[in-house]
C-alpha cells in the first residue's frame, strides 16, 4: 500500500447509492475483461442528479462524457456511501475513473466489503462531517500511516479513523492475496 | 452465553460454541448464487485466482439463476447469459435454470425458495444484496459482491464480521389493508436507511407468524434498505412445512432460534392493527409517508412486480381490488418466476384468472424477471424512460433507479398501488377492500 494518496477531491452528499456511482444499463460489461473494465470508468457516478454532483456548487461533472477517467482522485462523501444494491462494478466503476481513495462519515457495508476485498480503493471514514468543509476541486493529500488528512488548498487538517482490522487485507491487496497470507487458501 | 439466532447460524458454520458482535470468522458456505449481472464477473475472479481449469467447490452448493437481462435484444445482456450457461456446463452445475428451457425461473430471490435450495439454519451467500430475503426460512442470508463470490465459489467459505441483533417485534392483527411491505416500510421510516448499517435485523411475535411465508419474504427482503446485513425469522410450521416439500437434494439442516436472554443491541415493539397503509416517497427508501397525507399525487404509471413485490400473495392482493376496474395510468404487471406466472393464469377469484381480471382491468403482463425494478437496458418492460411519476411494489426508489434519473418512484404494498391505479392518483386501499 503506498503511504500517501494526492489529488483533487470530487464532494457529494449523503446516501449515495449504487444506482447513482453505475447505473443498472451498464452493469452488461463484464469486469473482467480489461477492455470492458474500463467502459465502467465512463459511466461512473453518472446518475448523480447534476444539483449535487461536486458539492457545494453542484453541476461540476465527474469528468467530460467522453472520458474514461476523472482528474478527481479522492471522494468526499457523506453519510451510507454506496448504500443500495451489491454490484462490485460500484468499486469498480470508481477505480476505473482513477479514484483511489473514499472519505465518508460512514459506508453501506456491502459496498465495503467490496472496495476492500477486491483491493478497487481505500474506504477512510472521518468522525467529521468532511463533505461540509471541503469543496470540490480541492488539492488533498491523505497520510496512510498517520490516518492524516490535509486540505492543501485551504491548509486545513484533520484526523481520518484508523482502518483498523481491514488494514491487514487492503496492505495485502485483497481478499485472495490476504487469505493465502494467513493459510486459509493455498 | 445466549445466543441470538444469527448469533448460533455463524458459530455453528465456523467451528466455534460461541461468537460475539464484532468477531470476524470464516464462514462454511451452504449455497452460493449468483445470476447473470454478477455472474460473468464472479467466474472470471474465480478463475483468475483458482486457474482456468479450476472446480467449483461443490457443484451441487452453486445455484445459477439468469433473472436480470432476459427479455433484451441487448447483446451484451445477452452474450453474459450465455458465459453462464458455458460455465455450467463446464462445471456440470445441476442448479441453472436457464433462459428459454422448461427449467427457466425468473427472479433469483423467488426462484431460490420455490426449488427448494433455501433451508433454517444454512448459510447463503449470493452476489445480490436482495439474498436477505431468505432469512425468512430462519437462515442467514446476505448479499456479496463479485470478489467474494469467486473466493466462496472456490474454497465454500468466506471471512463475515458478526453482526449484533436488532429485534422487531410485531403484535396484534394485521388488518385487511395492510401487508407486509407496510410493516417494513414503517420499520425504515422509523430507523432510517442507515439505521441498522453492518446488523442483523429479526422479526419476532404473533403478528409476524401469522404471515405466509411469502408475507414474512417481502419482510426480511428490504432489510437491506435499512443497511441491515441479514434479516431473519425463525422458523415455525409454516416454514418447516414448505421447506420440507421442496427441499432440493433432501438435505438435512437445523432449526435454531434464538436463547432466552440474548443480546439485542436495540428492540422495536409495533402493534400492527394501529399501523397505516404507507409509501416511501422519492428518492429514498425511508421517506415514509402516509398514504392519507398524501393521497391525490399525481402519478403517471403503476408497477406490480419484483422478488419484493410480485409474488402469489402480492398478486391476489392487487387482484382482489383491480376485480370488476378499469386503470387509469399505464399498469405493469411481472411476475417474479414462472411458477407465479402460471399460477396467475390458473388462480381464480370470483371465477376469473387473476390474469384475466389484469387484463379486463387493462394491466400489461410482462415475462417473469427483475424487469424494470432496476431500470436495465432502454428495452426492459416497464422501464422508466422519461422523467415520469410511478407508484410501485419494488424495494428502492433513489435517483435514476427505474430507469430515468429524474423518474419519481413511489414505492407502496400491492394494494396501494393497485388502488393507486384504478384512481391515476395515489389512493387508500381502506376505500377499496
Amino acid at each position: 500500500m503506498q503511504k500517501t494518496i494526492t489529488g483533487q477531491a470530487y464532494v457529494l452528499g449523503d446516501n449515495v447509492d449504487t444506482d447513482q456511482i453505475i447505473p443498472a444499463q451498464y452493469l452488461t460489461f463484464n469486469p473482467a475483461i480489461p477492455e470492458e473494465y474500463r467502459q465502467f470508468g465512463k459511466y461512473a457516478l453518472s446518475s448523480v442528479p447534476p444539483a449535487q454532483a461536486g458539492l457545494p456548487k453542484g453541476h461540476m461533472p465527474f469528468h467530460a462524457e467522453d472520458e474514461f477517467v476523472s482528474p478527481y482522485k479522492i471522494i468526499v462523501a457523506g453519510k451510507n456511501f454506496g448504500c443500495g444494491s451489491s454490484r462490485e462494478h460500484a468499486p469498480i466503476a470508481l477505480n476505473a475513473a482513477g479514484i483511489e481513495a473514499v472519505i465518508a462519515e460512514f459506508y453501506a457495508r456491502i459496498f465495503f466489503r467490496n472496495s476492500v476485498n477486491g483491493g478497487y480503493l481505500i474506504p477512510f471514514e472521518s468522525s467529521d462531517r468532511l463533505c461540509d468543509a471541503i469543496c470540490t476541486g480541492d488539492e488533498l493529500r491523505i497520510d496512510l500511516a498517520e490516518s492524516r488528512l490535509d486540505n492543501l488548498t485551504t491548509k486545513e487538517q484533520w484526523r481520518l479513523k484508523p482502518l483498523g482490522e481491514v488494514a491487514p487485507i487492503l496492505e495485502a491487496g485483497g481478499l485472495f492475496p490476504y487469505a493465502r497470507r494467513v493459510g486459509m487458501l493455498k | 452465553m445466549p445466543l441470538t439466532l444469527t448469533e448460533k447460524i455463524l458459530a455453528s458454520h465456523s467451528q466455534r460454541d460461541s461468537v460475539s458482535p464484532g468477531d470476524n470468522v470464516w464462514v462454511d458456505a451452504d449455497v452460493l448464487m449468483t445470476h447473470d449481472v454478477c455472474g460473468p464477473g464472479t467466474i472470471g475472479v474465480f478463475k483468475q485466482h483458482f486457474g482456468a481449469s479450476a472446480k467449483v467447490w461443490d457443484r451441487e452448493k452453486v445455484v445459477i439463476i439468469p433473472d436480470h437481462y432476459i427479455f433484451t435484444a441487448d447483446k451484451m445482456a445477452n452474450r453474459n447469459v450465455e458465459v453462464l450457461r458455458q460455465f455450467a456446463a463446464e462445471q456440470n452445475i445441476p442448479y441453472f435454470y436457464d433462459v428459454g428451457t422448461p427449467r427457466y425461473k425468473g427472479v433469483c430471490h423467488i426462484a431460490l425458495p420455490e426449488e427448494g435450495h433455501t433451508r433454517p439454519g444454512e448459510v447463503l451467500f449470493g452476489t445480490d444484496s436482495h439474498t436477505c430475503t431468505a432469512g425468512a426460512f430462519g437462515e442467514f442470508a446476505t448479499g456479496i459482491g463479485n470478489t467474494d463470490a469467486g473466493f466462496v465459489m472456490g474454497a465454500g467459505k468466506l471471512w463475515v464480521k458478526v453482526p449484533p441483533t436488532m429485534r422487531f417485534v410485531f403484535h396484534g392483527e394485521l388488518p385487511p389493508y395492510l401487508m407486509a411491505k407496510d410493516l417494513i416500510l414503517a420499520v425504515i421510516g422509523d430507523i432510517g436507511c442507515d439505521g441498522a448499517t453492518y446488523q442483523a435485523m429479526e422479526f419476532d411475535g404473533d403478528g409476524v407468524y401469522a404471515l405466509n411465508i411469502e408475507e414474512r419474504m417481502t419482510l426480511c427482503n428490504m432489510v437491506i434498505e435499512a443497511g441491515g446485513k441479514n434479516g431473519v425469522i425463525a422458523p415455525d410450521h409454516v416454514t418447516l412445512d414448505f421447506v420440507n416439500r421442496r427441499n432440493a437434494g433432501n438435505r438435512p439442516y437445523n432449526v435454531h432460534r434464538s436463547d432466552p436472554g440474548a443480546r439485542y443491541c436495540f428492540e422495536k415493539v409495533y402493534d400492527v392493527s394501529k399501523l397505516e397503509p404507507v409509501v416511501a416517497k422519492p428518492h429514498s427508501p425511508d421517506n415514509r409517508a402516509a398514504v392519507s397525507e398524501i393521497q391525490g399525487t399525481k402519478l403517471d404509471r403503476a408497477y406490480i412486480g419484483s422478488c419484493t413485490g410480485g409474488k402469489m400473495t402480492d398478486f391476489r392482493a392487487a387482484a382482489r381490488i383491480l376485480a370488476g376496474k378499469t386503470v387509469k395510468i399505464d399498469t405493469f404487471v411481472v411476475p417474479a418466476t414462472s411458477e407465479i406466472a402460471r399460477g396467475i393464469r390458473e388462480e381464480k377469484l370470483n371465477g376469473k384468472t387473476l390474469e384475466q381480471i389484469f387484463q379486463s382491468a387493462g394491466a400489461k403482463i410482462g415475462e417473469p424477471s427483475c424487469a424494470a425494478c432496476l431500470g436495465g437496458p432502454s428495452d426492459t418492460f416497464g422501464r422508466l424512460n422519461q422523467a415520469i411519476s410511478c407508484i410501485s411494489t419494488t424495494n428502492r426508489n433513489f435517483p435514476g433507479r427505474m430507469g430515468h434519473k429524474e423518474a419519481r418512484v413511489f414505492l407502496a404494498s400491492p394494494l396501494t398501488v393497485a388502488a393507486s391505479a384504478v384512481t391515476g392518483t395515489i389512493a387508500d386501499p381502506r376505500e377499496f377492500v
